[in-house]
């Protein structure tokens, strides 16, 4: 695949690349690389490590500070209007008219990339056969499903065929499975020469390009193939199982140890990244005599937190903090039972029933749209079901007292602050509205500026704040209360794998001290944390179990350590086989 | 507990809108032009009058005409005419607003004491303007006649009209006006505060946020009351402090009366606020929901035309426009020391207004809720 294009000219070429805005930190830092055609180039890296910036300024629909941007041979200051004509770009929300049919809306761009009319009905066919849209030609592009959306917004990039292809992250809302056919029909393009760049947020997707530049905060740390930068862990990592269900316990102690670079959560599994030469522990204090520890293959997200300089530590400041919750009577903490929401004649969420005891995290995994949002909503009382019921320490929260809200946090990673409000408006605002007052809201909020380090940035407005500080406010504003059970709406999403190791470790403190847990989220690696996992598709719950158990369900010859998302595939696989029998 | 709660409710409502430029620009950009708009620019008077005059009488009355216009300060330039058509033309071209021709024989009739006439040409698609100058022309005309031989024999028993204006003896513009100001911009500030402050919850997603706390729907619903109704009260403020210090309009009423109506005053506005708040899910239909609302309360208010000039079936309308109950308390309260029986006569219908447009407000965001 990559041999291809490896000889042929560079098809852009950034040299010393510098971009600003305003006075805060350069969003690209002296980017220096070589994108070839014939191959994908993954630009890897969280939120707000530059990304869209870089593909922007190789548009030349923006110019680089410093450096130049050289694609297919031009310069982007120079001659933006030659690159623009061969190049084809995806905005991360391309925009379609959501009012037009699929048809109409590649017309329309057929029309603005001035494509002669002679060619359109065979350039029309071959686009629709290639994204499978052949059938709904005649839809509202707004009632496509976020997968075919990316997939029209592909076709009409693609209207004339360009030889650099720019798509700026196009996995985001589109569930596994349309992200692996966008993935092919990336694929099948390189074939023919065109170069790809494929920006994205998941590490995983890394893996499978053919060069990598990765990104963060501006620099680029890593440019070169994926497993050129696997290889720097080779061999230090390790999967230590046989936890004994105290895997949340073992992981925080296993962190504070001199020589762990890095540990996650794996279903009842501990991954580990030591330090170069050292062994990874076993037995020892923890007399655990059925953990065993293996060698396992390593993943670019362990590559990426060892160049970091590794993970934070394992202890939760936070968590030693707070009141412990009696895990005593066995009742459950959450519960739903038959949940649906119909909103007109679309069933967004059907028949939806579990119970989470105390101490448990619980996961609502899914695509954007699949109807785990709207679970999410009906049990914290922001949806009234249309049939079923959910309720909360025995509340439902609908109906009853306020009060019994006093009892849980609540944290949507994206919503949950006021961006004009400053670090400390924000913790006394919602310091009082959970009523706390005098001493005891004086000392939580101490207590949050020392655990989170607020001091230096606590009249920074909140909007202003990079992502990863945004996150640990919101955190810190959802428990200021101390609440026994926590809602987390995609608590991580784009956030960088350091900050959200952290976030982890505070998250598993908690439920260590009999906090409950209900965390949605469409991320795979999320979902290793969870005790246990409703995955939740069109609106319906198809399997619910712990992350190894669906793990485990789909083992086979060919396959056998299959990922969460392997997982999650096969079992959308399984229930739409099921659903068309 | 709930005081607890509220304030920190009201002081975030208070922080968003001073913190955000965008929010303060509202509070700050258009009181500022409203007030140099209204009390300067939007003027009623008729000044600056262009007139063009074709007199065909040679004689001594003609040219003492011309020259009292000349001389009154509403018209600022006055050119001759050789031919009607010159005036045709100069009317056409809106370069004059009125024309005044004086016959051959005018100075010749009043000499032999025989009924004098001149003609006023007028433009009538600037009709109110016309009809002041007209009222001028004439004046002047009338004044003109009264120094004729015959006009002063007759003078003895013709019947004088002595006009006085009360409240407002030299009938300044900004008397009137400036106190109208202090209510619209009331309206204007709380109507888009209000109508604001849920939308860009709603729009930025905090709202859900407030839904899952311990607050009660009533708690938030005074919470995004109160704060307008205070920033309202803080624009009536500055607006009552340029009327006294900066156009000098007399304060003759009770402030205390002023401001206990103004609560009300502020309820109801703000209840529409709400409502508008409650119905859109941008700040955009927010805003347009606002503007929607406040076009035609403002002329249905008396604020500019008398709601008595309006037909009988429109009259109606205005009953339910606290704007217009309010308008009567500011200028009594400024101009006249209006009595508390009729501040109280006017509040009465504000607060059954607040009560409506507070109740449905809830009503719907409740509704919204679900």
């Amino acid at each position: 695949m990559s041999a291809a294009g490896v000889d042929s000219a560079p098809f852009v070429r950034l040299t010393a690349v510098t971009k600003r805005f305003g006075r805060a930190p350069p969003a690209l830092d002296g980017i220096e690389g070589i994108v070839r055609g014939g191959r994908i180039t993954g630009l890897v890296g969280p939120d707000g490590a530059g990304k869209t910036t870089l593909i922007r300024l190789m548009t030349g629909l923006m110019l680089p500070d410093e450096g130049t941007v050289e694609v297919l041979g031009y310069d982007t200051r120079r001659q933006p209007a030659a690159i623009q004509a061969a190049v084809g770009y995806m905005p991360q929300r391309f925009g379609l008219y959501e009012d037009l049919s699929v048809q109409e809306n590649l017309e329309l761009y057929a029309d603005l990339r001035g494509l002669a009319k002679g060619e359109r009905d065979r350039t029309f066919a071959e686009l629709l056969q290639f994204t499978d849209l052949a059938r709904f030609t005649t839809r509202l592009a707004g009632k496509l499903s976020g997968g075919m959306k990316q997939k029209l917004g592909l076709a009409c990039a693609l209207l004339r065929k360009p030889q650099l292809l720019l798509l700026d992250e196009p996995g985001v809302g589109v569930d596994p499975i349309s992200r692996r056919d966008l993935w092919r029909m990336v694929e099948n393009l390189t074939e023919e020469g065109i170069g790809v760049i494929w920006s994205t947020a998941y590490l995983e997707e890394a893996e499978a390009c053919d060069h990598v530049f990765l990104l963060n905060q501006g620099r680029l740390l890593f440019s070169g193939p994926p497993r050129e930068m696997t290889a720097r862990v080779e061999d230090r990592v390790f999967r230590l199982s046989g936890t004994d269900g105290r895997r949340r316990h073992r992981l925080a102690r296993l962190l504070e140890r001199e020589g762990v670079v890095d540990g996650v959560i794996q279903g009842e599994a501990i991954r580990l990244v030591m330090k170069p030469g050292v062994t990874p522990p076993l037995g020892e204090d923890e007399s655990v005599a059925s953990s065993r520890t293996a060698a396992t293959p390593p993943r670019f997200e362990d590559a990426f937190i060892d160049m970091l300089g590794g993970g934070p530590g394992g202890r939760s400041k936070l968590a030693e903090t707070q009141r412990s919750f009696a895990v005593g009577d066995g009742k459950p903490v959450i519960e739903a039972r038959g949940l649906t929401k119909r909103f007109g004649d679309f069933t967004a969420a059907a028949d939806i029933t579990f119970d989470i005891p105390r101490g448990e995290i619980f996961g609502l995994l899914g695509p954007n749209g699949a109807g785990k949002s709207t679970t999410f909503k009906m049990l914290c009382g922001l949806l009234k079901p249309s049939a079923g019921e959910g309720r909360v320490a025995g509340f439902d929260l609908r109906r009853d007292a306020p009060e019994a809200r006093n009892r849980l946090g609540y944290m949507a990673q994206k919503f949950s602050l006021y961006g004009d409000l400053s670090v400390i408006q924000n913790l006394n605002f919602f310091a009082g509205v959970y009523g706390l007052s005098g001493i005891t809201k004086r000392e939580r909020i101490e207590l949050m500026k020392e655990i989170f380090d607020f001091r230096p940035i606590l009249d920074l407005s909140a909007k202003d704040l990079p992502l990863g500080l945004k996150q640990r406010l919101a955190l810190a504003c959802a428990v200021l209360h101390e609440p026994e059970v926590l809602f987390l709406d995609e608590p991580t999403s784009g956030v960088d794998p350091i900050t959200r190791r952290e976030f982890w470790t505070h998250i598993n403190g908690l439920v260590e001290k009999g906090v409950t847990v209900l965390v949605t989220t469409h991320f795979m690696d999320e979902a290793e944390y969870c005790d246990r996992i409703s995955l939740i598709y069109r609106g319906r719950s198809i399997a619910l179990g712990s992350p190894d158990e669906m793990k485990s369900r789909i083992v086979r010859e060919d396959l056998p350590d299959p990922t969460m998302e392997d997982a999650f595939i096969a079992l959308i696989g399984a229930s739409e086989a099921e659903e068309a029998a | 507990m709930w005081w607890a709660r509220l304030k920190a409710l009201i002081v975030k409502e208070l922080l968003a809108v001073l913190r955000d430029p965008r929010a303060r620009l509202i509070l700050v950009g258009p009181p500022i032009v409203q007030l140099l708009v209204f009390a300067y620019a939007a003027t009623l008077e008729v000044k600056n009058v262009d007139l063009m005059v074709l007199n065909r009488d040679s004689g001594h009355w003609g040219r003492e005409l011309v020259q009292q216009i000349g001389g009154s300060p509403t018209f600022r330039s006055i050119s001759l005419a050789n031919s009607p058509n010159d005036v045709r033309l100069a009317i056409d071209s809106q370069r004059v607003l009125a024309a005044l021709e004086i016959g051959p024989s005018f100075s010749r009739d009043i000499e032999a004491g025989r009924p004098a006439e001149v003609q006023v040409i007028l433009d009538g698609r600037r009709s109110n303007a016309s009809q002041i100058v007209s009222g001028y022309l004439s004046r002047i005309i009338g004044a003109l006649a009264a120094e004729t031989p015959a006009g002063e024999h007759a003078a003895p028993m013709a019947v004088t009209v002595e006009a006085r204006n009360w409240f407002n003896p030299n009938l300044i513009y900004q008397w009137f006006m400036v106190p109208n100001l202090v209510a619209s911009i009331a309206l204007l500030i709380g109507l888009i505060v209000t109508a604001l402050s849920v939308a860009r919850e709603r729009e930025l997603g905090t709202f859900d946020q407030l839904i899952v706390s311990p607050l009660r729907t009533h708690e938030i619903l005074l919470g995004k009351l109160i704060p307008p109704m205070m920033i309202g009260l803080f624009h009536i403020t500055i607006y009552i402090l340029a009327a006294v210090f900066v156009f000098v309009v007399p304060l003759r009423g009770s402030l205390f009366l002023l401001y206990g109506s103004a609560i009300f005053y502020l309820a109801a506005v703000v209840g529409v606020g709400l409502f508008i708040s409650a119905l859109s899910m941008t700040q955009q239909q927010a805003i347009l929901g606002a503007f929607l609302f406040m076009v035609p309360a403002m002329l249905l208010s008396g604020f500019a035309t008398p709601i008595e000039n309006m037909p009988a079936w429109l009259q109606p309308v205005t009953l339910v426009n606290p704007l217009r109950y309010f308008l009567v308390i500011v200028k009594g309260v400024f101009l006249k020391d209006l009595p508390v029986a009729e501040v109280a006569r006017q509040t009465v219908p504000l607060c059954l207004i607040a009560v409506v447009t507070l109740s449905s407000a809830a009503w719907l965001f409740r509704r919204r809720l679900e």
